[in-house]
């Protein structure tokens, strides 16, 4: 089997393995996140809270307790990394300096994991277990937490009520990321992936050379931060470190591991508003997005377009032998169509026309399928968007779901859509006004300037990877890249509780004759020339600069 | 107690919160893995899937890659050499403390010149381009196993193979007649010739040091060279700078040297060589591989060195 035949069976299995998934994983978070009995564990837990579980937010409580949850997430973490050398399990690391700290503090709370740092060379395993991991577990379920409430808000009706964040926050992480992420870390750890509390093992090679074998609690870490499309690394080489990944096989229960809750969402989705065919809609939608940027990435790696990958005859420069170009090329995608940003292969050495796909992939939004909860709300926020511009075109108030898109509602999904361009690219000019910021680019010309992009689109969808070869530990990129982190998370956020707040609010509509069906394929088709065509508009010119500059020297 | 104002409430409540599931999630649930990882089958992976000699000591990890090199980085013949690695640490190549990959870009094909008095050792500015980089690996291994070294972008008229570059000057800036061109990766000094003696009828010059060539468009020259001998994994750093293995084509480059070093059958080693192969998981997972720290190690024990 050639090389690219292999590449597309594996695509293949995993659409495959995906599929399989949609209905069971869909349908288990939809009963995790309506059963009326709470569980005498759930009880335990919110009687430590003190909780009430029986009293429901409206939106503006929910949105208030999502910020202070994260805000004293950030405040613990950053305090945890400035003490690391006096805890226990520091491995001799000293505490963070403090720009760094509070960088690395926003970006796991924010289910970003854009990492500053080298992970084996500065933190512990205290901080990556108890700090760094947790965040992944509880981001990530602050995502879904925020996705239920919208979809809520499309369900519910003439009420304030969206649920309560402390049920959905515990249930979230209880019943649905631990358990999964037991089992695939387990799995990781059958196929070479470590969990110990050794610090170092001293090894003296054959030809008497020592080497420093690192240890750690890295497989349990693995699971969540796949699973939670968080991304953030034990180690600086990411999932290429064969103590991460260390098998073809465990590359594909990685993938398969940070695509499949985005991708059973819509699922969860359909049953809360009742109707299963408009979660295939938006799921749909996701796949052919998805499904194209894949080919285009597996695509252009396998060409090897550009100089340095036409002299080596393959673009092999920062991949792993053992994945080969596309099946590192299809965790590429899937890392940056997702906000997960773990990398099995190093994208700063990526062709220029598949690094900008890479690129392109974050300024989507990451919808396709997105972050875990993320990418649903932003999809169904684009979906929304996509019927008030039907309505247009036929002169109705539109509707979706039952709901009314009125001004406030289109007022909303507009800002949420336009947050991250505006970070993004008032990041970007603001960072080249400063000469300083210049000595930031590793590579010479256009794709220097593709490293700054990538790092501003990376933070401001809280994606996380990057183009390596850029130095971001710098005061100007901890801080505003920080800030590009915690304004693209929690702006969008408030913005869906408000959406979710005022969509709960409406009696629904009966549908007519003329109400514009949701869930057939020239909706689907509808919602993805919207996406591709807002974001083009958008982002065409910068990425003129960048990867599309560099390609075509 | 008295009643607290709602916004500090809210924040005891999400300080408990937190307090709780790191409880949860950062302690009971890695330590539940960490016991699970000790059942039989699996504790010698959770460990990190060590290798020991007959005494005991540790030799390394199978799944971490090790370079083969003596102290001055220059390769042992009697042992099958690992990719280019760019976990460069104090203790050399392969260095887990410091896993990572050289992060250069496709179009990395400009040196930046050395000082001509400090050398490239010398002079801290200096950088080679990730072009020069590939150039030179693969010259070093077409000279260390026999076989012709050159690939397209490739020009090795100097001591060491550098990309084949050129920077082109227009009467127009980027459009019109050529009025200059220079071969930006060789040094004046450092090359008898320029690797091409002629571009568009302009005399090709090397380069000055020191001097700016900012406005000349960058030009790399393919030149006339087929499917190169030297594979692609051998001339470019993996992404973790610790990849233990090297593709099958690699290998087999290297049974005639291993062979012949060991004075062993060069059929035998072929067959060992096979012995450490993985093929792709299920037969579509991944690319074939092969281990070279267990396969070196097995060589040593098959054809000990005197």
């Amino acid at each position: 089997m050639s090389e690219t035949t292999a590449g597309v069976v594996f695509i293949a299995a995993m659409i495959a393995a995906l599929a399989a998934s949609y209905k069971p994983l869909g349908d288990y978070m939809y009963r995790v996140v309506t059963r009326e009995h709470h569980r005498k564990v759930e009880r335990g837990v919110y009687r430590l809270i003190g909780a009430r579980p029986g009293t429901e937010q409206n939106w503006v409580g929910y949105a208030r307790s999502v910020l202070a949850f994260s805000a004293v997430s950030i405040a613990v973490l950053y305090l945890f990394q400035r003490v690391q050398g006096s805890l226990p399990f520091g491995n001799g690391f000293a505490g963070v300096e403090p720009g760094l700290a509070w960088n690395t503090a926003v970006s796991f709370t924010t289910n970003t994991n854009w990492q500053a740092y080298s992970g084996e060379a500065t933190m512990g395993v205290f901080v990556q277990a108890a700090g760094l991991a947790v965040q992944n577990f509880v981001s990530a379920a602050v995502g879904i937490a925020v996705a239920v409430v919208l979809v809520r808000g499309f369900a519910r009706k003439a009420t304030d009520k969206l649920g309560n964040f402390w049920v959905d926050l515990t249930r979230i992480t209880l019943w649905v990321l631990l358990p999964i992420s037991f089992v695939a870390a387990i799995v990781l750890v059958a196929g070479g992936a470590i969990q110990n509390l050794t610090d170092f093992t001293s090894a003296t090679t054959s030809t008497g050379d020592t080497q420093t074998i690192t240890g750690g609690l890295v497989a349990g870490q693995e699971a969540i931060k796949n699973l939670g499309t968080n991304g953030g690394g034990y180690y600086n080489a990411n999932a290429a470190h064969p103590f991460e990944n260390p098998t073809t096989w465990t590359n594909f229960v990685i993938i398969y591991l940070l695509l499949v809750i985005p991708f059973s969402l819509p699922r969860t989705f359909g049953r809360l508003v009742g109707q299963n065919r408009q979660g295939y809609a938006i799921a749909a939608v996701m796949g052919i997005i998805a499904l194209v940027s894949v080919s285009l990435v597996v695509g252009f790696e396998s060409f090897a377009n550009g100089t340095v990958p036409q002299a080596v005859t393959a673009a092999m420069e920062g991949k792993e032998v053992r994945f080969g170009v596309p099946d590192s090329g299809l965790f590429a995608a899937a890392t940056t169509l997702t906000s997960t940003g773990s990398v099995n292969s190093f994208h700063d050495s990526y062709t220029s026309f598949g690094g900008g796909v890479l690129i392109l992939n974050m300024m989507l939004g990451e919808v396709a399928p997105g972050g875990v909860g993320a990418g649903l709300y932003g999809m169904l926020v684009l979906a929304t968007i996509t019927v008030f511009i039907a309505g247009l075109m036929v002169g109705r108030t539109p509707e979706y779901l039952g709901k009314k898109i009125g001004a406030r509602e289109i007022k909303l999904a507009s800002l949420y859509f336009l947050v991250t361009p505006a970070l993004l690219l008032s990041g970007v000019a603001a960072s080249l006004a400063l000469p300083v910021n210049l000595d930031s680019m590793q590579d010479p010309g256009p794709h220097g300037f593709s490293e700054m992009l990538y790092a501003f689109a990376s933070a401001s969808n809280n994606n996380g990877s990057a183009f390596g070869g850029f130095g971001a530990n710098t005061p100007w990129f901890n801080t505003a890249l920080g800030l590009c982190m915690l304004f693209g998370r929690f702006l969008p956020i408030i913005l869906v509780l408000a959406l979710a707040g005022s969509l709960a609010k409406q009696k629904p509509v009966p549908a007519t004759a003329g109400t514009f069906p949701t869930h057939k394929p020239l909706f689907v088709g509808m919602v993805v020339g919207v996406t591709v065509i807002l974001v083009a508009l958008t982002f065409l010119p910068v990425l003129a600069l960048g990867p599309l500059a560099d390609g075509l020297q | 107690m008295a009643r607290l104002p709602r916004w500090i409430s809210q924040h005891l409540a999400a300080l408990r919160a937190l307090l709780v599931l790191t409880a949860v999630t950062g302690i009971l649930y890695p330590l539940a893995v960490l016991a699970a990882a000790q059942l039989p089958g699996l504790n010698d992976r959770a460990d990190g899937s060590l290798v020991y000699a007959e005494d005991g000591a540790v030799v390394g990890s199978s799944l971490l890659g090790q370079s083969f090199t003596d102290d001055e980085g220059e390769a042992l013949l009697a042992y099958f050499q690992s990719r280019p690695s760019m976990a460069a640490g104090e203790a050399g190549d392969y260095d887990p403390l410091v896993s990572g990959a050289s992060n250069l870009g496709p179009e990395n094909v400009v040196d930046v010149l050395p000082d001509p008095g400090l050398g490239w050792d010398g002079d801290e500015n200096a950088a080679k381009s990730l072009l020069t980089q590939v150039c030179e690996r693969s010259f070093a291994v077409g000279e260390r196993e026999g076989v012709d070294g050159s690939r397209p972008y490739c020009a090795d008229s100097g001591e060491s193979a550098v990309g084949a570059v050129l920077g082109v000057f227009y009467s127009e800036g980027t459009t019109g007649e050529v009025v200059r061109a220079v071969s930006l990766n060789e040094a004046c000094g450092a090359v008898e010739a320029p690797f091409i003696a002629e571009y568009e009828g302009v005399q090709v010059e090397c380069a000055e040091y020191g001097e700016d060539y900012a406005k000349a468009l960058i030009t790399p020259v393919e030149g006339g060279s087929g499917e190169p001998a030297v594979p692609a994994d051998a001339v470019t750093a993996s992404g973790s700078g610790l990849d233990p293995h090297i593709s099958p084509e690699y290998a087999d480059l290297q049974v005639e040297r291993i062979a012949a070093e060991r004075g062993a059958d060069a059929g035998a080693i072929e067959s060992l060589v096979e012995e450490h192969t993985t093929g792709r998981f299920l037969g579509f997972m991944g690319e074939p591989a092969v281990n070279v720290v267990e396969l070196n190690l097995a060589l040593d024990e098959a054809y000990p060195l005197a």
